[in-house]
């Protein structure tokens, strides 16, 4: 046995050498404000992250920045290696916008088809059907593959949103609130295809969501609010040290806490 | 509650970004083609839209051909010019109404976060568009000549070239002002600012030469002045006169230019 390569922390640090999202002073302006203040943080590769914070605080803009579509992002944000934006990211990167966005005027596996063919270059078609079919089966979309995305329920239409960012093997999936109006069932299996995704291709996920029981199955936690970071940490973690049972508690008391904090600011002003 | 609006005073540190050398600039053919699909097919699920594109400049064409069925040579010089206007006017109206859903509806977006090119969207869509304004002009070209009595002494197929051209004038200008559009009333704004100057001067209700020297020299620069001078060369003359290959050449120039500064309004990273 080779003595150097034996400890498991250090073969760990070695096969992951960056993480998927590297964040210092990360600011970012929108109209007159200043959405993002300066963020420090960073996302590990292979894990689900949550990000979470009330509406408004600026989990969507966070998205944007690291997918490359923000304007006026200064600091620096580095993902999978290379500063956002850059151009061989995009292939790279699957992201669900929050709104679906998707043509209302295709059927879904036309939707599906079109964006199969500009992510996918040069693949035969019939693996780019298989593709096809193993996100419609993933969304549980199989028996509207025909229907006119414009025909669909409004659940319906975010799961050919979410559908199309799954496409392909991005190694990043930005997902803003994927699961919102969902039914429990759907919610539920969908959180198992993450785990999937997660566990067998090593993909890092980072979900935005309003939903506090989903918190619970991340593996680490974003909490946001006002444009700053509360918190970074595993559920089990952020549970510990505000002692509370829920994420959702912990949750509230972090943004009590930062209240109070903002207020006594104020005051001593 | 206060913002600290003193606290950083806006200094742009390192920009996060490297768009400068994007490999997905130039066009690539598969992407290029398989947007021109897409924007067909979306036609396709709305063929109310088709039809009208297609027959609207046909029953004009008719109408004016009984309108001045006394003198057939006032429908001659009125006719060839519209064959230039009609598919200017309708692809422009279409493009501008299409881009504009797409920068809407957050598919622009998302295209733009996709290896696609931003000549592959605009030449996908010039490719669609291209396509329909070569049926929408045969058909119209086709029921003028040999239908209605249009009398054109140099070949269809001129006009058939400078009807395209103008098809890809229209689409190129579309593009453009959607990217000054926030709504789709505002977009439909701009066919009468864009395109309503360009008819009242472009030589179709009087000679050029006939009109107030200033507004001559405003309809020299205006573009569609150039698509009517073509058409009506075509129906003067047998052979490719210097005018008309002149004409050719600055409409062709002008959609280019117009589908570049259409290209530099889609910018990956939005506000
Ligand atoms: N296009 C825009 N122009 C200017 N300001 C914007 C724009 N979009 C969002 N904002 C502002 O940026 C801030 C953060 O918005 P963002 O969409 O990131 O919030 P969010 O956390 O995703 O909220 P939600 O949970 O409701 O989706 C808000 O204060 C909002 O007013
Ligand atoms: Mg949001």
């Amino acid at each position: 046995m080779m003595n150097y390569s034996s400890g498991p922390p250090e073969t760990e640090s070695r096969t992951l050498p960056t993480p998927a999202v590297r964040a210092e002073g990360l600011t970012v302006v929108r109209g007159p404000r200043t959405v993002l203040r300066g963020l420090d943080f960073t996302v590990p590769r292979g894990q689900i992250t949550g990000l979470l914070g009330p509406s408004g605080c600026g989990k969507s803009t966070l998205m944007r920045a690291i997918v490359g579509t923000q304007a006026k992002v200064t600091g620096t944000l580095d993902v999978l290696g290379l500063s956002a934006g850059h151009p061989t990211l995009r292939t790279r990167i699957g992201y669900v916008t929050q709104a679906p966005s998707v043509y209302d005027d295709l059927t879904v596996r036309q939707n599906l088809d079109y964006f199969a063919a500009i992510l996918t270059l040069g693949r035969a078609a019939s693996a780019r059907r298989t593709d096809i079919d193993r996100v419609l089966a993933d969304v549980d979309l199989t028996t509207h593959a025909d229907s006119l995305a414009g025909n669909l329920s409004g659940g319906q239409r975010s799961r050919v949103s979410l559908a199309v960012a799954l496409l392909g093997t991005p190694e990043l999936l930005i997902l803003d609130e994927p699961t919102v109006g969902l039914d429990p069932v759907l919610r539920r299996d969908l959180w198992n295809l993450f785990h999937d995704i997660a566990a067998s291709r090593g993909a890092t996920l980072l979900i935005s969501s309003h939903v506090m029981d989903e918190a619970e199955r991340c593996h680490r936690l974003l909490l946001m609010r006002e444009g700053e970071i509360l918190a970074d940490d595993t559920p089990d973690a952020l549970r510990t040290r505000t002692g509370s049972e829920t994420v959702e508690a912990a949750f509230l008391h972090l943004v009590d806490e930062a209240a109070a904090a903002g207020r006594r600011k104020e005051t001593a002003r | 509650m206060s913002t600290p609006t003193t606290k950083k005073p806006t200094k742009p540190t390192k920009k996060p970004t490297m768009n400068t050398t994007a490999p997905t600039s130039a066009l690539n053919v598969s992407r290029t083609t398989a947007t021109a699909a897409r924007v067909l097919r979306q036609l396709r699920h709305d063929p109310r839209t088709i039809v009208m594109m297609i027959l609207i400049p046909c029953v004009m064409l008719f109408l004016l051909r009984y309108v001045f069925d006394g003198s057939p040579r006032t429908f001659d010089g009125i006719g060839a010019s519209l064959l230039g206007i009609f598919p200017l006017i309708t692809m422009f109206l279409v493009t501008s109404i299409a881009t504009l859903r797409e920068r809407t509806s957050g598919t622009l977006e998302r295209l733009l976060a996709m290896p696609l090119g931003k000549g592959d969207l605009i030449a996908g869509y010039a490719l669609a568009f291209g396509t329909l304004a070569i049926i929408q002009s045969a058909l119209a070209t086709g029921l003028a000549v040999w239908f209605l009595g249009l009398d054109v002494v140099g070949s269809p197929w001129l006009l058939l070239l400078v009807a395209l051209l103008d098809a890809l004038l229209g689409t190129a200008l579309g593009l453009f002002v959607s990217a000054f559009a926030a709504s789709e009333f505002q977009a439909v704004q701009f066919m009468p600012a864009v395109i309503f100057p360009q008819l009242l001067l472009c030589g179709l209700f009087t000679p050029r030469d006939n009109m107030h020297p200033v507004l001559e020299a405003i309809s020299d620069v205006l573009p569609m002045s150039y698509a009517v001078d073509g058409m009506n060369e075509v129906l003067r003359h047998t052979d490719m006169t210097a005018t008309f290959i002149r004409d050719v050449l600055i409409v062709a120039g002008c959609a280019l230019l117009v589908l570049g500064l259409g290209a530099a309004t889609l910018r990956r990273r939005t506000a």
